[in-house]
């Protein structure tokens, strides 16, 4: 499990549910994810996310976790 | 203010793994469908998934509305008769461009010119998946099988057009790439009355895309989005390119009596639940 965070957001990776189709690091438009040598996803750039929650609506295994933090 | 119901409440999250292959877009399909549920806010238990047998036909495994499990081709016969049993649930019936429109393909004709109250959402992903990888009826002309090693040699079907000539009253076309639009169409078909397909363009990287699309998982993906176009872009296009195309967006929205009402009025005895009272 990877959890990153920055002011807004929180990405959870579930490294045992995915299975490195590589759609939601090809797919960000902000880049926000790296792939690993296994082709898992690292968060490199979380500050360029925008919370679109693309990833998580396109992982096709319900790996990606994208959570907005209210910081009040 | 009200809390939004969660795609979690029609998901079986402790099914998970998934069974499906790396990069099959049937995830991202089911996710897109528990998510509609959770925007129209229907209770699971008012909706029946009827499915036939494929790799998209297990999706019932992963919900946790009512699921009827059929056999090939049948999703659309069993789902007939759920909804004609008891016309207050709402039934989904989910097949493969297979099991819709090849084995299946009397019941859907049959089921959209009947205008039966019934969404019938279809993962076109060109092939037979589970069986490994032979051609179906949308598998476009000259693509690679494991039947058609040298390209196959007969047109596809459009099943969009087909599903207009033969009735549905609400017709549309996304894929796996366009999520929200995808969302957005499946839950439209939920909420309206009658016979109401959305195709959703799919991956199929282990069969489909290892013949005809070099590349990875990723690269069948971008198939997917780059082949499917608006209705305004596809009209600008001439026709050998027009033939590589599929128009996405919503192409059916007509009221059609569906077959119930139909039916009720030829028969003023059927009662409300759609049984006849015999009086
Ligand atoms: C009566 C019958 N005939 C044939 C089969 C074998 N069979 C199982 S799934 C399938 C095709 C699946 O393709 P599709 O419907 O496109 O779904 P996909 O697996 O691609 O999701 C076939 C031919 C069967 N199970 N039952
Ligand atoms: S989309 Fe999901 S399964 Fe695919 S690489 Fe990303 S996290 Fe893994
Ligand atoms: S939420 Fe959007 S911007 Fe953020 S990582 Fe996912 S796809 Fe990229
Ligand atoms: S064979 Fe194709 S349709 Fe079946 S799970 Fe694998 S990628 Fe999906």
């Amino acid at each position: 499990m990877t959890k990153t965070e920055n002011k807004d957001v929180v990405i959870h990776i579930d490294e045992t549910l995915c299975k490195r189709c590589g759609f939601c690091i090809e797919f960000c438009n902000t880049k926000v994810y790296e792939a690993d040598q296994d082709g898992l996803p690292l968060i490199k750039n979380l500050d360029q996310c925008t919370n679109c929650r693309l990833c998580e609506l396109r992982c096709p295994d319900f790996a990606i976790k994208v959570e907005v933090v209210n910081n009040e | 203010m009200a809390v939004k119901l969660s795609y979690r409440e029609y998901f079986k999250e402790e099914a998970l793994p998934l069974m499906w292959c790396a990069g099959c877009g049937n995830g991202i399909l089911l996710r897109a469908i528990t998510d509609a549920l959770a925007d129209l806010e229907i209770p699971p238990h008012q909706v029946v998934v009827s499915t036939g047998i494929g790799c998209w036909g297990k999706a019932d495994d992963y919900m946790k509305t009512h699921g009827f499990h059929g056999s090939h081709g049948r999703a659309l016969a069993f789902g007939t008769g759920i909804k004609l049993g008891n016309p207050d649930l709402h039934v989904i019936a989910l097949m493969g461009d297979g099991d819709a429109l090849a084995i299946g393909g009397n019941h859907f004709i049959h089921a959209a010119r009947r205008n039966i109250d019934i969404t019938a959402i279809i993962s076109n992903n060109f092939t037979y998946g589970m069986t490994g990888g032979q051609y179906s009826p949308t598998t476009p002309l000259s693509y690679k099988t494991t039947t058609s090693p040298i390209g196959v040699a007969e047109p596809a079907f459009d099943v969009c057009s087909l599903s207009e000539e033969c009735g549905a009253n609400y017709v549309a076309r996304s894929t796996v790439y366009h999520v929200t639009q995808l969302k957005r169409f499946i839950a439209a078909a939920i909420q309206k009355k009658g016979f109401n397909v959305v195709e959703a363009i799919n991956t199929c990287p282990t069969h489909f895309g290892r013949r005809n699309i070099p590349g990875d998982t990723v690269e069948m993906m971008n198939y997917v989005k780059e082949i499917s176009i608006s209705k305004s872009r596809y009209e600008k296009l001439d026709e050998e390119e027009k033939a590589k195309h599929l128009v996405t967006g919503e192409l059916v929205n007509r009221d059609r009596p569906d077959f119930l009402s139909v039916y009720r009025e030829i028969n003023p005895a059927a009662s409300e639940t759609g049984r006849g009272e015999g009086k």
